[in-house]
């Protein structure tokens, strides 16, 4: 009984540790950023998109979803034919852009994050329990790692896609489908040579479960090379979802998303450039801000992954 | 010895061809549901006897593993099946929009490396100088945006607003080109038909670069950072002491090594440049197998989906094998 209460409140004491620690780190971090302008400009254009996908229904001065066909193809504000309220124009159907690029972006974050986030749920678990235990669980998965490499990227979330149907969750599967390798090879790596450690020996012999060394010990010490993977991929991701939904093969048609509304402008480049054109640019802009930030990140959490 | 090792890697891309066949194979079986009910979900007019049939004729009437056993047989036989929409036997399909794809994404290939190579070696020789900079930050532009927006960019302001260059297709309309290997350089090179070569070449100008770019982006990076480090070394010190001029250092000692990192990074974005196709081919109306995919799977064409999946990736892992056997050409110390 003693024991157990002993435990319990060792427990929260380390955990109470682990959180000050936290804070303390994620103050440090702060106070690096600044010596990274592009990170932290990036860091700040990201947050300003989240905010906006957030308060898309606040923000957007009309219904995304319905046009007035009267205003088909109204050029932006600033040209001699705009309209003072649409002011990035309006698309073939009448629909206002400035309103279908703010909730397009809630597409874009939901599907960049939450396809990255299964992935390193999925990759680090498998990683580090391939790294851990090594033997035929890392042999097989290893392998099965190494098929799904050797296929190209987008032709695999095509083909997913193609056999799944349009979704906003198949979508995030067929891009997790694959993407979470790059964390089981990067956590199974770091697993191997931290294995080694003296601190993973010790925490053996005081008797701590197998699973517990892993998450409790190791873990946190691969964590920030994952954070920098994660964010590098999610740019990618992003990317990966916009051109599935350019071929038509995103969420439903009906749902604005910038790869579709891209596709939409294609047939009127002639005469509205700015249908295809705008939301294009807020992908890059999104996806260059991710970068920054995530070289950013890389600079001062984990110097080894840079290339230079 | 060298013959020896370059046949043992060919022979070792059969298990690996196998391994995606067996996958596509699996993909179509593992989808919930029958697939003839899916295939013909929407169309109107089918009788349960005609889907009976379809069924055998796609022996899903068959067990599994005889299954699998008919599919490798046909596939070896170079049966894959006919198009449901189009009524062609497949592989004729494939045949048809195989060389316009490599013939793009070998002009992507191109253009990517003109861009890059001298890109990646004046950032290097020069870093921090101005056009570092801009190179740099080109790459970095080049790695976020997306291909299909660049396209259209590309297409507004050459094609639409100066029109100097044509929006879509290989080659003009007016134009006769006698069709040899269906490369249409290739072809008015093979003809002598001078009109046509230009016209392919200018048609392949914006859909190379659109689909280079990335590829682009990315080696003038690795390509930089190797070669800064490489122009460090002792030997090139000792270079520079004999008395090399400048140009011949870096084009002759440091260049040879500072290019194997980007080989390898080439052989890494052959894929991409596959699958970058499919979106290329859309913008400029490309008449490649990309389009045939895209086309088949809204379609749901699948013997047509499952033969376009297979020939992507033999020409990916023949892309592989290629950048592999090239690899050793370049530096002897690696082995097969």
């Amino acid at each position: 009984m003693t024991g157990e209460v002993t435990t319990l409140g060792n427990g929260l004491y380390l955990l109470g540790i682990r959180l000050g620690l936290l804070g303390r780190g994620l103050m440090e971090f702060l106070r690096e950023l600044k010596d990274h302008p592009s990170a932290m400009m990036g860091g700040i254009i990201v947050l300003a998109y989240v905010l906006i996908a957030f308060l898309a229904p606040y923000l957007a001065p009309h219904d995304p979803e319905i046009g007035n066909p009267h205003l088909s193809l109204t050029p932006p504000a600033w040209t001699a034919k705009g309209n003072p309220a649409y002011l990035l124009g309006a698309d073939f159907q009448g629909r206002d852009l400035l309103s279908r690029i703010i909730f397009g972006s809630r597409i874009s974050l939901v599907v960049g994050v939450l396809s990255v986030l299964l992935s390193v749920v999925i990759g680090t678990t498998m990683g580090c329990i391939a790294g851990y235990y090594r033997g035929w669980v890392d042999s097989f998965l290893s392998r099965v790692a190494d098929l799904l490499l050797a296929w190209p990227f987008l032709i695999f979330a095509i083909a997913m896609m193609a056999f799944l149907g349009p979704g906003i969750l198949n979508l995030i599967a067929a891009l997790a489908f694959k993407c979470w390798v790059e964390f089981f090879r990067l956590s199974r790596g770091e697993v191997l040579v931290e294995k080694t450690k003296e601190y993973v020996e010790a925490a053996k012999a005081v008797g701590q479960p197998n699973l517990i060394i892993i998450a409790s010990e190791i873990f946190p010490n691969i964590f920030h090379s994952t954070m920098v993977l994660a964010t590098l991929r999610m740019g990618y991701m992003i990317i990966m979802e916009a051109s599935l939904s350019f071929l038509g093969l995103g969420v439903p048609p009906h749902i604005p998303a910038w790869g579709a509304m891209v596709s939409d402008g294609r047939d009127f480049m002639f005469v509205a450039w700015w249908i295809s054109t705008l939301p294009g640019l807020a992908i890059l802009i999104l996806v260059l801000s991710i970068n920054f930030f995530g070289e950013g990140l890389r600079d001062i959490l984990d110097p080894r992954l840079k290339i230079e | 010895m060298k013959a020896v090792k370059v046949l043992e890697r060919v022979l070792m891309t059969i298990p690996v061809m196998l391994g995606v066949v067996i996958m596509v194979f699996m993909f179509m079986r593992l989808i919930p549901g029958d697939p003839v009910d899916i295939m013909m979900g929407d169309m109107v007019g089918i009788s349960e006897v005609e889907m009976e049939s379809m069924r055998r004729d796609l022996n899903l009437d068959k067990p599994v593993l005889v299954q699998l056993w008919l599919f490798l047989t046909d596939i070896l036989r170079g049966d894959l099946g006919d198009s449901y929409v189009k009524k062609l036997p497949v592989s004729t399909l494939i045949f048809e929009h195989v060389p316009a794809t490599v013939e793009l994404a070998l002009g992507a290939l191109l253009s990517g490396l003109a861009l890059a190579v001298p890109i990646g070696i004046i950032s290097a020789v020069k870093q921090h100088s101005l056009i570092d900079r801009v190179g740099m930050a080109g790459a970095f532009l080049g790695i976020s945006m997306p291909a299909f927006w660049l396209g259209l960019v590309l297409m507004l302001v050459f094609s639409v607003r100066l029109g100097v260059l044509p929006v879509q297709g290989r080659i003009d309309q007016t134009i006769e080109l006698t069709k040899v290997t269906g490369f249409y350089v290739l072809d008015s090179i093979l003809t002598g038909n001078g009109a046509a070569l230009v016209s392919a070449l200018r048609h392949l100008i914006l859909p190379s670069i659109t689909l280079g770019a990335t590829l682009a982006a990315i080696v003038a990076r690795v390509l930089r950072s190797s070669l800064v480090e490489i122009l460090r070394a002792d030997y090139i010190t000792l270079a520079r002491a004999k008395g090399q001029i400048e140009f011949l250092v870096v084009m002759k000692h440091a260049l040879r090594n500072a290019l194997i990192p980007s080989v390898t990074v080439i052989g890494l974005q052959v894929g991409s440049l596959l699958g970058g196709n499919m979106i290329v081919e859309k913008i400029f109306s490309w008449p490649g197998l990309g389009r045939l995919v895209v086309s088949a799977i809204f379609n749901r064409d699948f013997p047509l989906v499952q033969a376009s999946v297979m020939t992507y990736a033999l020409i990916f892992v023949m892309a592989n094998l290629i950048v592999d056997i090239l690899y050793t050409y370049l530096n002897p110390k690696i082995t097969l």
